[in-house]
């Protein structure tokens, strides 16, 4: 057993955004284990005072490249709540349709291109591609039609354009959705490839139970929209966010940690799956039970898997958005809804690929914004993402020096943390730095 | 002839435009049979201070992007500015319009003396620029031109005109005359007239082009009887760096 170790990881790659591990172990005790945060303040909460109506989901879009879609109707959603604003059928359809394209996006490049590359032994896509170059072609294929579906809805396939308050400035034509269609179908086989060679990969055995915190709707798997539940026991209003979800400052870290029924909860697939198992489609369900994903899991590392199970959940159910729409037509006349400015408070909770996503917004009679509070996944799970390192630590902690940093990164890449989203707001800083 | 060495590398932004990198998808390959990426955090874990090329996301906004991006500049023989943050200071300029002591207080409360950050630049103000992908984020065909034209030692062309010629070549009906604002008549081509096309308003995110025709933009705003205040927003919306 290492009786002093040291081990400082700077910066952690296969993440968006810049973080640091930090790990001093003295005498076999863990003095201290961290996840330290330079990547730069963004401060959008002031950029967006003063900032029209609608204006807030093209700026706040620009929070995140990878899940810009999450920002947009995160904000959006915030925008609508505050102004009174109720979105066509339509609209909704779409919108489900574009944010599943999000989460395969995203989720696909995670898998495959971050997360898979330690499971096979390479360090990055870029070997992996000379020693898996199967894999990689199926996840380019799949990354360029989620990318194409969001192009094709939102018109563009990152920071979408045609998503703005009231429904949209332009919609798919019926070609272009059967066009959308044919695309998905085609991805199964490769589903079905993947799912073969992600069986294989072994996954480390490691559990800690946690909160789970997810959106959750009486019919669909929730993404889009749906009420806020806990695995704790509760479930609430997405308006009413503030009565269980706080943000608190840790003393081994000034960094802002958010928290709920426990010390810290967990958001994001895995949470996702655990709180809404029941509504994914038969496929997924099936997928599950190929890689070994009971419900509920409480190893972290099976996030990985918990990603993969919500693609094929979002193919299917996206064939079902498209079926319905086509049969009903889409019509022009209910792209948008008449907008009336007014002065309220509204809030907008969607699931990003990496979980729950908050935005808060409050606007003056005019429709400029007085005040913005805006809460990310990734900051969600920093607490949860020490107290696993701390419980899987000591579990490891015989290996060799080389051994533990990888494992821990990859326990932190699990959680596919999205550092440039968390950090307009957190702060950390070291006793000793 | 031997691989160019390129580093991709990110200051303070969205990571949107790495992405748009990853997003090449059935070029991805391809570019990495012709370059020698060697710096990609994003994406690899393998990391080099070796590189000819350096490509540039995000602004610089803080003391530890100014020393990042001061050490690149030493090291790179080419630097290209990708994206609206890196070229013109994007959103995130926002920042400096609302104050950055203001922003830092609202933000951060009493924790404020903690955080290392400064008014928001692009990236030229530290370092010279050789070529710019504009655009949040450029569009892929623009990031693989850029990259192709370094690579045969050609210099990538970027449009001088605005995007209200591409958006006429395209058919499109002037989002004046549907009741929107738009910036198309002073902001910098090459984007395919993006916005408009998905009949929403250009914000100008590809910077303005060098001689801009002020008077025509004055006309139509007085011809559809709105004021330079109806289009403030979207004229600082990624261009609030600008002097």
């Amino acid at each position: 057993m290492a009786e002093n170790l040291n081990i400082e990881v700077s910066p952690i790659s296969r993440v968006e955004g810049h973080g640091d591990l930090v790990i001093d172990v003295k005498n076999k005790k863990v003095e201290e284990l961290i996840m330290r945060i330079p990547e730069s303040p963004r401060f959008f909460e002031a950029m967006l005072v003063g900032r029209n109506w609608t204006e807030p989901s093209h700026i706040t879009s620009r929070i995140c490249g990878i899940c810009s879609v999450a920002h947009t109707y995160a904000s959006i959603k915030a925008t609508e709540a505050a102004l009174g604003v109720k979105p066509s059928e339509q609209t909704i359809k779409l919108r489900k349709l574009i944010f599943h394209h999000e989460i395969v996006q995203s989720n696909t490049l995670h898998v495959y291109f971050l997360a898979a590359p330690d499971f096979l032994g390479v360090g990055s896509v870029v070997p992996l591609a000379e020693t898996h170059p199967e894999v990689v072609q199926i996840a380019l294929r799949l990354k360029q039609t989620a990318n194409e579906m969001v192009r094709i809805v939102g018109g563009r396939a990152v920071h979408p354009i045609t998503t703005v308050v009231g429904g949209f400035t332009k919609i798919p034509t019926e070609k272009e959705m059967l066009q959308m269609k044919n695309m998905l179908k085609a991805a199964y086989p490769d589903m079905e490839k993947s799912l073969k060679v992600l069986k294989t990969l072994k996954m480390p055995q490691f559990e800690r139970e946690t909160e789970y915190i997810s959106l959750t709707d009486k019919k669909d798997y929730a993404l889009y929209d749906g009420d806020i539940k806990s695995s704790d026991g509760w479930t609430i209003d997405d308006q009413q966010y503030l009565t269980r979800i706080n943000e608190k400052v840790v003393k081994h870290s000034t960094g802002k940690h958010c928290w709920a029924s426990r010390d810290s909860f967990l958001v994001g697939a895995l949470a996702r799956f655990n709180n809404n198992y029941d509504k994914l489609t038969d496929n997924a369900k099936t997928y599950a039970a190929e890689l070994g994903l009971k419900n509920p899991c409480y190893n972290t590392f099976m996030n990985n898997f918990a990603q993969f199970v919500e693609i094929i959940n979002s193919i299917d159910d996206s064939i079902k958005l498209i079926d319905d729409m086509m049969e009903s037509g889409l019509d022009e006349n209910k792209a948008m809804v008449d907008i009336n400015v007014k002065a309220g408070r509204g809030v907008g909770v969607v699931e990003a690929p990496r979980g729950l996503l908050i935005h808060d917004y409050t606007y003056d009679n005019e429709g400029r914004i007085l005040k913005a509070n805006l809460i990310i996944p990734t900051n969600m799970n920093y607490a949860n993402v020490e107290m696993d390192m701390n419980a899987y630590l000591p579990q490891i902690i015989d290996k060799s020096e080389d051994e533990i940093r990888l494992a821990m990164e990859m326990l932190i890449r699990a959680y596919d943390p999205c550092i440039s989203c968390s950090t307009h707001f957190l702060n950390i800083k070291l006793a000793n730095k | 002839m031997s691989k160019p060495k390129v580093g991709v590398f990110g200051l303070t932004g969205c990571g949107g435009c790495q992405l748009e990198i990853l997003n090449l998808e059935d070029q991805l390959l391809d570019l990495i049979a012709a370059i020698d990426i060697v710096h990609f955090t994003e994406a690899i874990t393998e990391h080099s201070d070796n590189y000819d090329i350096a490509l540039i996301e995000g602004s610089v906004a803080t003391r530890h992007d100014v020393e990042r991006l001061e050490h690149i500049g030493k090291v790179a023989k080419i630097i290209v500015a990708i994206g609206a943050c890196s070229c013109i200071g994007g959103v995130n300029c926002l920042k400096n319009l609302y104050g950055l002591e203001k922003a830092k207080e609202l933000v951060y409360g009493d924790k404020k003396g903690w955080i290392d950050a400064i008014e928001t630049k692009p990236i030229d103000t530290y370092v010279k620029v050789d070529y710019h992908a504009r655009g949040c984020p450029p569009t892929r065909t623009e990031i693989v031109d850029v990259i192709k034209s370094l690579i045969v030692g050609k210099v990538p062309e970027i449009p001088n005109y605005p995007v209200c010629i591409e958006c006429k070549r395209l058919g499109n009906t002037c989002m004046y005359d549907l009741g929107k604002t738009c910036m198309g008549v002073v902001s910098r081509a090459g984007c395919g007239a993006r916005c408009p096309s998905s009949k929403s308003g250009c914000e100008a995110c590809r910077g303005f082009i060098d001689d801009p025709n002020v008077n025509a933009q004055k006309d139509l705003l007085a011809k559809y009887n709105l004021k330079i205040e109806d289009i403030t927003g979207m004229f600082n919306l990624y261009n609030a760096c600008k002097k």
